[in-house]
């Protein structure tokens, strides 16, 4: 019996050390060579592999970073100015300064502000309603509801509102990175410039249609009026299409646009409560303000 | 218009066809035997079959309840189609508590866990009725002598399946000419009268089902088909090699779980080939698998490992087999 | 024997209520609104402004580029808008919307109904006889009908099949065209003939117009090389791929046309339409609508001008019947459900139907139990339910390899899913995204 054990002991050690052997060898023989760099800098960035900074994933990222001469194009939102200085650091260049930014949802159509013409039984996918037909409303740049944009989501940073039909976006969450607006089939999702205390003034709508006509399917929408226009002291308003745009690099948040905007289109959302100053413009401002309220409280 | 219009996508018909209804006509053809078994075996039949649909019910119900809180999914029948099936496979002296235990194996290992219907890649009722076999060997290959309503489950005078008999007659190196004469006639195998599993000794009932199934289009030939001509045509080569050693293709046939499993079993959509040529690829190797079992292997009996073996190719042989793209023939 | 097309195909239930009712010439409408895109291809440009007078037959719409076609006045009245209208789809396309005034029709326009059987042009002027006349496919795809009658070069034209198989269920339009202009048809498909240089045309009809069946047979004994097929009964046989493979056994390559095989497929409509052109110097500005569905109170099959609004057609055959839950343009498999009765019937349209209401909502969606009943009604030889898999993941590589553009949407999948899947849905949209892929290759 113990010849049986012994020889067993024997023959495994050798079989282990053969294997072992061979294996070594072929290591050192096919090993291929990889900047050290890479893994360092990929252990600086987030992980998340959300692909926001346009390469599939955050390996792919660093392998770019450790290639690129600057860092122009190159830019990861989720960590934003942090993580590119730490990267910079690790790789001995100048990280370029970008600004944080932040997704803002366009539209305002809610089941209050815009009527209802028809019901949509099918697939629940944007993509299909939208190839399909102009969606539940007569609107046919307004948000179809059906939460392709929250599915696309991997920060939690979306949810959709049962109250309104529409998405909501937690700032705290939101990186910025891109994939909502991608799957958004309307293009109504914008990445605006983050400012402090996530205050945020936008146009709620993309409808390009005229005014009368934009304002038949929704209440809220855009008309092309051109009053915020020209009561914009810094330039930040363009219009366009029949709608108003604001430059968020140039928007310096006076809130001006806000009060004018007839169909309160414009909105505010993080802003403290206004002093009643005007009596005439406060009626205006309530729906905004209440709109902005209901964002905050998320 | 006052009302709001619907608007989808084409196509604005549909055929009517759910996935309940399906369920129900494979119910419906499992009747039959049911039938055949409360005949043979009487009460004990009766409560097997219903334990164990009911318990298979109960715990689907419970665990997408509580478990995986979502919505109870029992209306659409599948659950009842693998208790009877489970049932059918069992002995009709099978105690209720082991029933219950092999449901609760079918629904929770064999279907929840992996995702609820649809999801499963074996067969549920197989592997309730593979662990109860592998757990309770004795209990599970005492089957009963079918006298109807006087089937006595206290005595235990049980009857050996003809299968058994075989590998027996084999094990102790008899001549097969002895070993058929302890056999019954192929005309009683046909109606049942001899040992097995409750559900799956009377031939004939099992195939009514079978012509049920197909007459209503929830199945298509292939499978069952496929499985039984290789048991057939393997069977029936060892047999003329050496009849002496081997017993003919008839008797292979109609014996053991092959026709319920082969129909009722294999066909099991969600864990079948989706294309014909997959399905009957997946057919031979069933049938070769059991022969093989039956004649090398230890068991008696092979269908129930056959099945669930050749389960696990599915998405190999899904994703080899495509079915023939129009127009391609010209293309290549 | 009948012939058909070996692999999957439905059998929906027909309903055919309108089959035993007369074309009814409509009364016309007071204001009529032509698209300017009624065809697959470009647009065409408008010719007319506002103000501007039109008559009948007039061209107001001129085509641009090859796969494009003509638009005509259907009415004789004043131009009151060119600007942006909804459409069938819901969104706005560009139309002309004209005022009706009086019915005076072109001059050269040959109203009368007489037969005009001798053929007296040659094929190059029948081709542009028809881009002229703005010829579409009829049956719902509206394909120019000029780019199908010029064969591409190196290619060779050997029959013209004429269909007549009107698998959709509901619709009889082309059913009461048959049996109503039979010879005119006829003559048109001989002049289809003409102009792609071949000898032999076959016509193919479902064994459920029995009496189109007899009626052609008996008037093709005067037109030696055209044959009259029945078919036997299955969606989707109108679909030109499945109905050459009925008839000739032939199967059009992956990813080609008709053509590949020889064969070239025209609609009963189509054909008409090219008589009227041709011998009767007739435009495309009306086409015969099926307006029925299970509550309509006088079914029926209308002769519409081009541009009449929709509900105007739905008024004509008894109005909308309490409870119709959804309106369809087309037939109930491939047709497109509209989210407003204003829009205008157009080149396309060849029925409308009401759906009840408890017919027009979808059921529960169930998991997929695997049960491979897509795959057997696929006509095509997809595996449906793997393209909406592969479609959810957005796997689109994969999408392009398993033949996803080979889908003619037929709806067979989605009307046999017993766990009510909407496969089609998503494979329509694996297909626009793998459409999209494939272009931007280019």
């Amino acid at each position: 019996m113990n010849s049986v054990l012994l020889f067993t002991i024997i023959s495994l050690s050798l079989l282990g050390l053969v294997a072992a052997l061979i294996l070594y060898f072929f290591a050192q023989k096919f090993k291929v060579y990889e900047d050290p760099r890479i893994d360092q800098v990929e252990d600086a960035l987030p992980g998340a592999n959300c692909g926001g900074c346009g390469f599939p994933g955050c390996r792919n990222f660093a392998e770019a970073c450790v290639k690129a001469e600057t860092f122009d194009d190159l830019n990861c939102p989720v960590g934003g100015n942090e993580v590119m200085v730490t990267v910079s650091g690790i790789l001995g260049k100048e990280a370029g300064e970008t600004d944080p930014l932040v997704a803002v949802i366009r539209c305002n159509g809610s089941f209050e502000n815009r009527p209802r013409t028809n019901v949509y039984d099918g697939a629940q996918n944007c993509t299909i309603v939208h190839n399909l037909y102009t969606g539940d409303t007569d609107c046919p740049f307004g948000c179809l509801g059906h939460g392709e944009c929250v599915d696309a989501c991997n920060f939690e940073a979306m949810y959709m509102d049962e109250k309104t039909g529409l998405p909501v976006i937690i700032d705290e969450n939101c990186v910025a990175c891109g994939a909502c607006v991608e799957a958004c089939p309307r293009d109504i999702i914008e990445l605006r410039k983050r400012n402090k205390k996530d205050r945020k003034i936008f146009v709620s709508c993309i409808n390009e249609d005229k005014g009368g006509i934009a304002k038949k399917y929704c209440s809220v929408a855009c008309t092309g009026c051109t009053k915020c226009f020209k009561v914009c002291d810094y330039d930040a308003i363009t219009m366009g299409n029949n709608l108003a745009f604001i430059d968020s690099e140039k928007c310096k948040l006076c809130r001006k646009c806000v009060v004018v905007c007839p169909t309160n289109a414009i909105h505010e959302i993080n802003f403290p409560p206004r002093r009643v100053k005007e009596e005439e413009k406060v009626e205006e401002t309530e729906g905004a303000e209440e709109i902005s309220g209901k964002k905050t409280t998320n | 218009m006052n009302k709001l219009i619907t608007v989808s996508p084409s196509p604005h018909m549909h055929s009517g066809q759910s996935t309940s209804k399906l369920m129900t006509h494979v119910l419906i053809a499992l009747i039959p035997a049911f039938a055949a078994s409360v005949w043979l075996f009487g009460w004990s039949s009766i409560i097997v079959v219903s334990v164990a649909v009911s318990s298979c019910l109960i715990f689907e119900f419970l665990i997408q309840k509580f478990l995986l809180k979502k919505e109870t999914s029992i209306s659409d029948g599948s659950a009842a189609v693998t208790g009877a099936l489970l049932a059918f496979s069992l002995p009709a002296s099978t105690p209720i508590g082991m029933v219950m235990i092999g449901s609760l194996v079918a629904i929770g290992i064999g279907k929840m866990s992996f995702g609820g219907l649809g999801n499963n890649p074996f067969n549920p009722a197989l592997v309730g009725r593979v662990f109860l076999f592998i757990s309770f060997p004795v209990q599970m290959t005492s089957w009963p002598i079918p006298k109807g309503f006087e089937t006595s489950l206290v005595d235990a005078i049980t009857a050996p399946t003809p299968l058994e008999i075989v590998k027996e007659g084999m094990r102790i190196s008899e001549n097969m000419s002895s070993v058929v004469s302890n056999l019954p006639s192929n005309m009683e195998v046909f109606c049942g009268k001899m040992g097995g599993s409750l559900g799956e000794i009377a031939a004939c009932t099992i195939l009514a089902g079978f012509l049920y199934l197909l007459i209503t289009r929830v199945i298509s030939w292939h499978i069952p088909v496929s499985i039984l001509t290789t048991v057939a045509v393997f069977t029936g080569i060892m047999w003329l090699i050496d009849p002496t050693a081997n017993a003919n293709p008839g008797f292979h046939l109609l014996s053991g779980g092959l026709l319920l499993g082969s129909i009722f079993m294999a066909t099991d959509y969600v864990t079948s080939p989706m294309t014909h040529k997959g399905m009957i690829i997946f057919g031979v190797g069933i049938g070769l698998i059991t022969v093989i079992i039956r004649r090398f292997g230890a068991y008696p009996e092979g269908i129930q490992f056959a099945i669930l073996i050749m389960n696990a190719f599915v998405p190999l042989i899904n994703s080899y087999l495509k079915p023939k793209r129009f127009g391609e023939m010209i293309n290549e | 024997m009948l012939k058909t097309f070996p692999r999957g195909g439905v059998h929906p239930a027909e309903n055919k209520f309108s089959a035993g009712n007369k074309i009814i010439r409509m009364t016309l409408p007071k204001i009529v609104t032509i698209p300017l895109a009624q065809h697959l291809g470009v647009p065409a440009e408008a010719l007319v402004n506002h103000g501007d007078m039109v008559k009948t037959g007039q061209t107001i719409g001129a085509s641009k580029g090859f796969v494009s076609s003509n638009i005509h006045s259907s009415v004789t009245g004043k131009v009151i808008k060119v600007d942006k209208f909804l459409d069938s789809s819901g969104y706005k396309k560009a139309a002309v919307s004209i005022e009706v005034t009086e019915d005076e029709w072109l001059p050269e326009i040959d109203r009368s109904s007489d037969l005009k059987k001798e053929i007296i042009i040659d094929g190059e002027e029948i081709i542009k006889k028809t881009l002229e006349s703005g010829i579409v496919g009829m049956g719902g795809a509206t394909f120019p009908s000029h780019v199908k009658m010029s064969v591409p070069r190196g290619k060779k034209a050997e029959l013209v099949i004429l269909n007549g198989v009107e698998c959709e269920p509901f619709l009889t339009s082309d059913h009461r065209l048959m049996l109503e202009k039979g010879e005119e048809i006829l003559v048109g498909l001989r002049l289809i003939m003409k102009a792609l240089g071949v000898t032999k045309g076959m016509v193919g009809i479902e064994n459920n117009k029995k009496d189109a069946i007899d009626h052609f047979t008996q008037l093709s004994k005067q037109y030696p090389g055209i044959e009259v097929f029945a078919l036997k009964v299955k969606y989707p046989q109108g679909g030109e791929k499945q109905l050459i493979k009925a008839l000739t056994g032939r199967e059009v390559p992956s990813g080609g046309l008709p053509i590949d095989v020889g064969a070239v497929v025209h609609n009963v409509g189509t054909a008409f339409a090219v008589y009227e052109a041709v011998q009767k110097n007739k435009p495309l500005i009306e086409r015969v609508v099926t307006v029925s569905g299970k509550m309509v109170s006088s079914p029926s099959n209308l002769l519409t001008r081009i541009g009449t609004p929709v509900n105007l057609l739905i008024e004509t055959s008894g109005g909308i019947p309490e409870g119709t839950g959804k309106i369809i343009n087309g037939g109930p498999m491939m047709g497109k459900a509209l989210d407003s009765v204003d829009v205008p019937v157009m080149k396309g349209t060849s029925g409308i139907l009401l759906i009840p209401d408890k017919e027009s909502r979808r059921k529960k969606i169930d998991p997929c139990i695997r049960c491979s009943k897509c795959i057997t009604v696929c006509p095509m030889g997809l595996e449906p339910y793997l393209l909406m898999t592969l479609t959810e993941k957005e796997k689109f590589d994969r999408l392009e390899d398993e033949k996803v553009m080979d889908c003619i949407e037929c709806g067979s999948c989605s009307y046999t899913c017993p766990a009510n899947r909407p496969l089609l849905d998503y494979i329509r949209l694996g297909k626009f995204n793998v459409g999209q892929i494939i272009r931007n290759r280019k």
